[in-house]
């Protein structure tokens, strides 16, 4: 029962999907382009590299609210690497190494420290954003060698762009891991049930580490293509990602309670979101006015299953 | 319950000691720092923090947190300063009244998600954390409201003295003092901390910590809605973006000052302390010559470290409890 309600929440959001292409397409004279349709992946790619890990994050019971903040502190990482003459390999290293420890310190707040995931990442998003702040204070960083600029500017065929075609390889890696391998199974059963999952042998804080030190190492390379398409760091870049990479993870269905989601629905979440941005834009709509839609369907999505199942539970209340 | 209690107020009196320390190692590098007057200006400065903090530790109290008190703070603030605007005849009271209730429906919206639809709270306060963003934008089409728009009565009340404190810290000591008294002597104060310690015993108990958490986030509200009027008084002027992220540095007040993310533990001296901490620290930073930019990050290190030591003490006491 559960399986054909998550397949229905997906193929609503496919549904979202169509009417948002036929009416921005019957709006706007532009939209239906190939090369716009290209650049309108720019504005997911990024966030949805990150939903992918802090998806299977949420469906194991945790959060992660630092991934903009670890985006911030790889960014500087880079920029100060940069302005020392170090090369491009270098940098998408220096990039996503940051990331991966910036990871592993949640994970190790959450696993060893026995921090709630929420303040643990509360605290570091503070202090990796603070971090970014305290060595950037309000300068620029901008030396850059040309090749950096190849991931978030490049296309590797046509009208892909290097940031779809790594995005579109992830979700496939990503959805093959979650639903087709035992650690996706265990990650599900660690998110319905850590308990249970520890009593019957799956290794819970293993698991939880690696998924915080992965969502990590993704923020990183996040941060590769973000900082490489603006060819510039500024302690504030990313800022509020947070908010909308969550977004995306708990419209794609991904349950906040753990333990429920699927890596199609999140892809179609990104795609959605993605667009409605862009879509918005053509139509000349400032993005503040974004802002309250994304916050809105974000309430209705979770208050969608809430109604639904508070019917026939409050009429169980009622005569027990 | 007992044994709690003392170890919380035991962590208190800790917590003082370290501020009172901070405060005499700062002292004692720059004797100016200790001044009253420069004490006062601390407090003056802390004092929306500790507020708003207030209202916080209420909702994290009953298991809540709301991420949404900045914008709410913002969307209020502009509120009244376009009313002034408009009608700068209001007098200062109907404006506080008009703010706090502004303020208080904002609330009652998180709360009523939270308390009738057992919404994650946390998921509720992101959403209207940006709708709330959003409607600023919408009624103030994006401009600003500026001091050459604000009436004088609406600007002077904040910076109005009364025996060398300003108003803003005598709000912040007064709220705090009836929080205080309201959270240990009343019995819907005890019945707070009843519905976030064990929500399913306080229900057989006959509180229900639904409502709770509603009156918690309607509180917050009302909090953040007064503090909306006073800080757009105070820096004199209302955009979309005012007090952007001060959600953080509310939560962060609350957990330095021990209260538990999981709910049923924190005190209105713990949260005031770590107002007050933070406040020192932010004060004295540029006297010690560090850049005001280090300020988040010290933050983010003292929190962590706060949460730490909390989470040490909670494994010590529940090991035997819990197997797992």
């Amino acid at each position: 029962m559960n399986a054909a309600r998550w397949l229905r929440w997906e193929s609503m959001l496919a549904a979202v999907l169509i009417v948002e292409f036929v009416f921005f397409a019957s709006t706007s004279p532009y939209f239906l382009d190939v090369w716009t349709l290209s650049d309108a992946s720019f504005n997911f790619t990024e966030r949805a590299i990150v939903a992918l890990p802090l998806a299977l994050l949420i469906i194991a019971g945790e959060i992660d609210i630092s991934v903009a903040a670890i985006m911030a502190l790889a960014s500087v990482a880079m920029g100060l690497a940069a302005a020392h003459g170090v090369d491009t390999p270098a940098l998408v290293a220096i990039g996503m190494g940051t990331g991966l420890v910036a990871g592993a310190i949640n994970g190790a707040l959450v696993t060893i420290g026995r921090v709630p995931s929420i303040v643990a990442t509360i605290g570091t998003m503070t202090l990796f954003r603070g971090g970014a702040y305290a060595v950037l204070g309000d300068r620029v960083l901008k030396e850059y060698p040309a090749s950096f600029a190849v991931f978030g500017q490049g296309y590797a065929f046509g009208p892909i762009s290097l940031e779809l075609l790594t995005f579109g390889l992830l979700a496939i890696a990503f959805a093959l891991v979650l639903h087709y391998t035992r650690w996706g199974r265990a990650i599900f059963a660690i998110g319905a049930n850590p308990i249970a999952s520890r009593c019957s042998g799956i290794a819970v804080d293993r698991y939880k580490f690696v998924l915080f030190s992965i969502t990590g190492l993704f923020s990183g390379l996040a941060a590769v293509m973000l900082t490489s398409r603006l060819g510039s760091t500024r302690p504030s870049i990313a800022q509020g990602w947070e908010l909308e990479i969550i977004s995306m993870v708990i419209l794609g269905g991904v349950s906040v309670w753990g333990g429920k989601g699927t890596i199609l629905g999140v892809v179609l979440a990104a795609i959605v979101l993605g667009l409605v941005n862009f879509g918005l834009g053509l139509l000349n709509i400032p993005g503040i006015v974004m802002s309250i839609i994304v916050g809105a369907l974000l309430i209705t999505v979770v208050a969608i299953p809430a109604i639904a199942e508070r019917w026939p539970q409050a009429r169980l209340r009622k005569t027990s | 319950m007992n044994a709690s209690l003392s170890a919380a107020s035991r962590r208190d009196l800790v917590f003082g000691i370290l501020t009172v320390a901070l405060l005499a190692a700062v002292s004692v590098a720059f004797p100016s720092f200790a001044s009253p007057a420069n004490l006062a200006d601390v407090l003056n400065d802390t004092s929306i923090l500790i507020l708003l903090a207030l209202g916080q530790m209420l909702v994290i109290v009953t298991r809540g947190i709301d991420l949404s008190v900045a914008a709410n703070l913002a969307l209020s603030g502009m509120i009244v300063a376009l009313l002034n605007r408009s009608f700068p005849a209001i007098g200062v009271l109907p404006i506080i009244c008009i703010a706090a209730l502004s303020g208080g429906v904002l609330g009652a919206f998180n709360g009523l998600l939270v308390w009738k639809l057992r919404l994650p709270p946390i998921v509720v306060t992101l959403g209207t954390m940006s709708i709330y963003r959003g409607v600023i934008y919408l009624l103030s089409q994006g401009a600003w409201v500026n001091e050459n728009e604000m009436s004088r009565e609406f600007l002077r009340f904040v910076r109005w003295d009364f025996v060398e404190l300003t108003t803003l810290s005598w709000l912040a000591i007064v709220v705090a003092l009836l929080g205080f008294i309201a959270l240990r002597y009343s019995g819907a104060g005890r019945d707070m901390y009843a519905a976030g310690g064990n929500p399913t015993a306080a229900q057989y108990c006959g509180i229900d910590p639904g409502r709770m958490q509603f009156i918690a986030y309607v509180i917050s509200g009302a909090l953040a809605g007064v503090c909306g009027y006073l800080w757009v008084a105070r820096f004199a002027v209302a955009y979309t973006d005012i007090a952007l992220g001060f959600e953080l540095q509310v939560i962060a007040a609350c957990l330095i000052g021990g209260v538990a993310i999981a709910g049923g533990v924190g005190s209105v001296f713990g949260v005031v302390l770590g107002c007050l901490f933070i406040g020192i620290i932010r004060n004295a930073l540029p006297l010690v010559g560090i850049s005001a930019f280090w300020q988040m990050f010290i933050n983010g290190l003292v929190i962590l470290a706060a949460v730490l030591l909390s989470a040490r003490q909670r494994e010590r006491k529940r090991s035997i409890l819990e197997a797992v």
